[in-house]
């Protein structure tokens, strides 16, 4: 049996230990927040949204370049794919949350998390087996699939916790009331749940937004502007890859940019999503 | 016992009558049956999402897998799309070690981050300090990526690869009593140093998988009862010895559930591999030079694969790193289940 003093000293070792292991993770955290807003900002001018990338020697001439082409085409392709996923998402967020004794519901759930945790790149060979392999080209749409297939499992599983946090009592209020249970879930319990459901929407928007891999294989990229959702666009997370790997210093700066869009985007949705969900459920 | 005050028993006048009458449209069920097929059909396209995936990842790259050997092709070290040699080996090497590094050395920290800010810290810098790593999880591999390139494998080089290499390669006067008793073999694991490695990559691996471990961890410790705790504490214990004593065993299934999502969540890991691994597809692979992942082949080859054979190589590479996927959230989830207290054998 230790003394007292022994065990004194034991826990207070322990806790001086526990904070060496906060400042571990939090300097490199905190280090690449502060890289990638210091050198992304700096890179930041009016040319990086208004003007399309073209060739490297446009940046090394000193000549307009910009990402405003990515932009756009970032915002399509994840629009598209949040459009394509809504209904099935959402649809099976309710078949988790609202009827809790279908059968389909625990392999339902084991499905989507295992799905959730798959590798997003095998997300992208599906969709370039599924749509880019028929079609004969990359493009745009079969990016939207491949991100549909990442936000899918987030946006159901998102839905079922904004759904099961609704009290049961308000659901058989209405159902006191007459109301077949269908109206019930339409006017009931998606309204009641309708900040944290918007909320696991931007989520899984944000964390598709921040996939690359899946759109390598799909959407390819492309260095001029295009709406031709048949061709490949461009998108942030791929054009900040090739932009990073370039051998060209002018492209590395504008690397820095596309980062702190994509950082900024990330922590926007983030923060917003607690705020929201905090002054909801305290 | 019995209640001893007579309830009468209820009347069923009318009951029966009204029972008979054909309900008002609302009351009728065909609306429910039908929003129930709806959402399930809704819901089936997850489990066609997670068979398809399977099916046609088998399908496009079953022909390397019959032509090598479910087995060969797994362990064939060799991978050269001139000669039309493929074999995972490599990259299934690179993905493990990479992985159960980052692994190891992110355990630690994690689970005292989720200890720290669920027993020891005040709320304000716990709500601070889980903020921040959640917000870690949520960072793109690419943003990590961008700055594993310019900012941390160039510091990397000049403060640790270099002077280590150098104290083996030429060993300064106070090393070389050390450095000469070691095996030759040193320097070879070691490797000629680079700026894009497997060390680079490990660590930033490391980093991107904390949040992972930490946030099931933290749930795990906070769904300890406080009387657990209390009854600890009312023993005399330090702080300490109630962590130790009852908080971590009650939590153990989440955390080792989320140590195994976090490896999950490693294996998979494509961009930040493709950016500072080094992208090499021989072995034997350094510390300090050039490997390849299971996910980084994928993305760098894909786009120059031409042939058939290199293509559906490629993919079976997929078929595999599915397969390991599944096993481990598979096994995430079971653990999971079975490992935390209450719902023991439910």
């Amino acid at each position: 049996m230790l003394t007292l003093r022994a065990r004194r000293r034991r826990d207070a070792m322990v806790h001086a230990l526990l904070i060496l292991a906060v400042i571990i993770v939090m300097t490199p955290l905190l280090a690449v927040i502060s890289y990638v807003l210091v050198n992304g900002l700096g890179s930041l001018s009016l040319d990086f949204f208004t003007q399309d990338l073209g060739s490297p020697a446009r940046a090394q001439q000193g000549r307009p370049t910009g990402l405003m082409h990515t932009i756009i085409g970032t915002l399509v392709i994840d629009g598209l794919a949040l459009a394509f996923v809504l209904p099935f998402g959402i649809g099976a967020g309710v078949l988790l949350a609202e009827f809790p004794d279908h059968p389909l519901n625990p392999s339902l759930r084991v499905l989507t998390d295992t799905l959730n945790g798959m590798p997003a790149i095998l997300k992208g060979l599906l969709a370039y087996a599924l749509i880019v392999q028929p079609m004969g080209s990359f493009s745009a749409l079969s990016g939207s699939v491949a991100l549909a297939f990442v936000m899918l499992p987030i946006l159901a599983r998102a839905t079922e916790s904004a759904l099961a946090a609704v009290p049961w009592s308000l659901r058989e209020a209405t159902l006191a009331l007459g109301v077949p249970r269908w109206r019930v879930i339409l006017s009931t319990s998606m309204p009641a749940a309708r900040v944290p459901i918007v909320t696991g929407v931007l989520i899984a928007f944000a964390r598709a937004a921040g996939e690359a891999a899946p759109l390598m294989l799909t959407s390819f990229g492309n260095n001029y502007l295009t709406f031709d959702l048949l061709a490949p666009m461009d998108t942030l997370p791929q054009r900040l890859y090739s932009l990073a790997v370039s051998p060209y210093r002018e492209w590395h700066a504008m690397g820095w940019g596309a980062a702190v869009l994509l950082l900024g985007l990330v922590i926007i949705v983030f923060v917003g999503a607690r705020v929201a969900t905090r002054r909801r459920f305290p | 016992m019995r209640s001893v005050i007579e309830v009468p028993p209820p009347t069923r006048d009318g009951v029966d009558e009204a029972l008979a009458r054909p309900m008002p449209s609302r009351f009728r069920r065909p609306g429910d049956r039908a929003f129930l097929v709806l959402v399930t059909g809704l819901a089936l396209t997850v489990v066609a999402l997670a068979v398809a995936m399977g099916w046609v990842l088998w399908a496009e790259g079953r022909t390397p897998i019959e032509t090598f050997g479910f087995l060969g092709f797994l362990t064939g070290t060799a991978w050269n799309p001139v000669t039309g040699q493929f074999g995972t080996g490599p990259f299934l090497l690179g993905t493990l070690i990479t992985s159960v590094a980052a692994l190891a050395l992110s355990f630690f920290p994690a689970v005292a981050l989720a200890i720290y800010t669920a027993e020891y810290a005040p709320r304000w810098l716990a709500a601070f300090i889980d903020g921040t790593v959640d917000l870690l999880a949520a960072i793109p591999s690419v943003v990590l990526g961008i700055w594993g390139i310019f900012v941390l494998a160039p510091w990397l080089r000049d403060t640790f690869y270099l002077p280590v290499y150098l104290t083996f390669a030429r060993p300064p006067e106070w090393a070389a009593p050390v450095v000469d008793q070691l095996p030759a073999g040193v320097l070879a694991v070691l490797g000629t140093p680079q700026n894009y490695n497997m060390v680079t990559f490990t660590l930033v691996l490391a980093l991107m998988v904390v949040p992972f471990t930490t946030a099931l961890a933290r749930d795990a410790l906070r769904s300890v009862p406080i009387e657990q705790r209390e009854a600890m504490w009312a023993l005399g214990a330090t702080r300490w010895e109630v962590i130790r004593r009852t908080v971590v065993p009650y939590a153990r299934g989440g955390i080792v559930a989320g140590a195994i999502l976090a490896f999950g969540r490693a294996i998979g890991e494509t961009m930040a591999a493709a950016m500072l691994i080094g992208n090499s597809n021989k072995l034997p692979f350094t510390l300090f030079g050039p490997a390849a992942t299971m996910p980084s082949v994928i993305v760098n080859e894909f786009r120059e694969a031409v042939e058939n054979l290199h293509y559906s190589s490629l993919v079976a590479v997929g078929f595999y790193l599915f397969l390991l996927s599944l096993v481990i959230n598979l096994g995430a989830a079971w653990l999971q289940r079975r490992l935390t207290v209450g719902s023991r054998g439910s």
